[in-house]
């Protein structure tokens, strides 16, 4: 049996969307999608192809705080799918993830807590990982900008 | 209307964390955390450090899981660099792992018994978990921390001379572990502390994306080792144990017959194992990305590494697996009793890192009880239930029924 593309799959399902998919191995697949877009595509991946959240990551570039969510898929021969949306730093804000998936609240607050990206939606973004007396507007995984 | 802190400081954990537990009488209405009181940012401290340099920190993530971050990240940068490990090496990965398994199941078995009051299963949990340890001093040089694992294949090889000891330490364990195995599902005890307490339903271990052996005790049918295949895993004929309930006595079956199944990769990796190279030279890593997971004795291990080409990665995102099942506590706390609040915590073997503990019970602003109080409450509870059941209560601390 022909293994299913799932790049032709996510794809298929929005086609006025756009976004940029790369295989990087058999088991490895990244989509980069645009930040309005990410709630749809890990949402469709979530309930409709029975992905697994294994996590979120927030890598700060030059062009923005990237978000990334690592779906698992045990039983594919795609194992991780990684969704990727660029959030620009002048405004950090995208949907949260945790009213489709409650196993994303805590790695969302901890993002909001270190990049201090406003979740859109989030249920509790109380701090997760930060001191009650961390001083509020610093956020200690932002690279310092160099003048 | 009564709020119960567990933590931040508490005896079970080993890093703090606050549950605050609001009761009404003896049953728990609603629960709230607060983490990451030891947060040591190490994820930040990676990215100044090189790939080297990065395996020693991400051992010291966990001091239980001394294998698992080190392969889980040696996967990510293997997964990045498209580097291909040798055969031997794979074995020694794999036999690393499981003894590592056979430990930290037994630790965790131990501790459930001496929440629920029964510090013979302790005891004797941690009495036959010591040989494993004498054998990782004797193969890597340390009990904890063993340092073993490199980019590219594994630090240091297994001398052949060790591979009888292995043999030996594991075929002692193995009727021992058959023994706890006919405790834990006989023991009318142990049931009626663990069975149906702290359930929890498939939907919400989906919901929550839980992990490891508290995922499989609730028929998630999902284990790193078999469903992307790293080390020799594949190479071994070898099951994952799936429960049904979710309960505790389901998670606790799951983790125990677990340990056949580590005893029976051990035996066939040893047998197996091919004589060669244990490392292979790392090429220049070139700007990309890659993920490595490992299954580690308490679930899923994920790392993310992000490479701009340098020495260093610039980014290295960390997730143990505590961090997915830990949330589900409260899903399965809310209508249970506080005496069975440390058992069910304790259910999904909680890790964080090493330090102090304690508990406390205040009430308007007052302690009522202490950790020690609500320990002996837990086990009062199991006192009463062997009475109820006619059991001596004289024997009722004395030993199993072996």
């Amino acid at each position: 049996m022909a293994e299913e593309d799932i790049i032709q799959m996510v794809k298929g399902r929005f086609p006025d969307k756009a976004m940029e998919a790369r295989q990087a191995s058999p088991n490895r697949v990244y989509i980069n999608v645009k930040k309005e877009d990410a709630r749809d595509v890990v949402g469709y991946l979530f309930q409709e192809l029975g992905g697994r959240l294994i996590t979120a990551s927030g890598v700060d570039t030059r062009a923005g705080i990237e978000i990334l969510y690592h779906m698992a898929f045990d039983k594919k021969q795609y194992k991780i799918v990684t969704v990727r949306a660029l959030v620009p730093k002048a405004f950090p804000e995208i949907d949260s993830m945790a009213i489709v998936i409650p196993g994303a609240a805590w790695i969302e607050r901890e993002i909001h807590d270190l990049f201090g990206v406003n979740f859109i939606g989030h249920p509790d973004l109380r701090r997760l990982i930060l001191a009650d007396d961390w001083p509020e507007g610093k956020y200690p995984y932002l690279r310092e900008e160099k003048a | 209307m009564t709020i119960i802190p567990i933590g931040p400081y508490h005896p079970s954990l080993e890093e703090p964390e606050l549950f605050r537990l609001t009761v009404e009488g003896e049953k728990i209405v609603d629960c709230d955390w607060k983490t990451s009181y030891n947060h040591r940012g190490i994820e930040r401290i990676a990215e100044g450090k090189t790939y080297d340099q990065c395996l020693f920190l991400v051992e010291r993530v966990c001091g239980i899981c001394s294998a698992s971050h080190p392969i889980a990240f040696c996967n990510a940068v293997e997964d990045m660099a498209g580097i291909e490990i040798p055969e031997r090496a794979r074995y020694i990965r794999s036999i690393i792992a499981e003894l590592e398994r056979l430990h930290s199941h037994l630790l965790w078995f131990g501790l459930a018994g001496h929440y629920i009051g029964y510090n013979t299963v302790w005891m004797w949990a941690w009495r036959y978990r010591e040989p494993i340890l004498y054998l990782f001093e004797k193969i890597t040089g340390n009990r904890q921390s063993y340092a073993m694992m490199k980019v590219g294949g594994v630090r240091q090889d297994i001398k052949d001379e060790d591979l009888p000891d292995i043999m030996k330490v594991v075929d002692d364990l193995e009727p021992k572990l058959n023994m706890f195995i006919g405790v834990a599902l006989d023991d009318p005890v142990l049931a009626a502390r663990m069975k149906g307490v702290g359930k929890f339903s498939r939907e919400d271990a989906i919901n929550y994306c839980v992990v490891g052996p508290t995922a499989r005790a609730a028929g998630i049918d999902m284990d790193v080792r078999r469903d992307e295949p790293y080390a020799a895993y594949d190479r071994v004929d070898w099951k994952v144990i799936l429960g049904e309930s979710g309960d505790v006595l389901s998670q606790a079956v799951v983790r125990l017959l677990e340990l056949l199944e580590s005893v029976k990769i051990i035996r066939q990796c040893l047998r197996e194992m091919p004589h060669g190279p244990i490392s292979v030279e790392v090429p220049e890593i070139l700007p990309g990305e890659g993920i490595g997971r490992e299954e580690a004795p308490r679930g899923e291990c994920f790392h993310y590494v992000r490479s701009d080409g340098g020495n260093c990665p610039v980014r290295l995102k960390i997730r143990a697996p505590t961090y997915n099942n830990i949330p589900t506590y409260k899903v399965r706390v809310i209508g249970e009793t506080i005496s069975d609040a440390t058992i069910i915590l304790a259910s999904i073997d909680p890790c964080y890192s090493c330090t102090e503990r304690m508990i406390r019970v205040v009430e308007q602003g007052r302690e009522t009880m202490g950790w020690s109080d609500l320990l002996t409450l837990s086990q009062e509870k199991t006192k009463r239930i062997m009475r109820e059941m006619g059991f001596n209560e004289e024997d009722a601390f004395r030993g199993l029924r072996i």
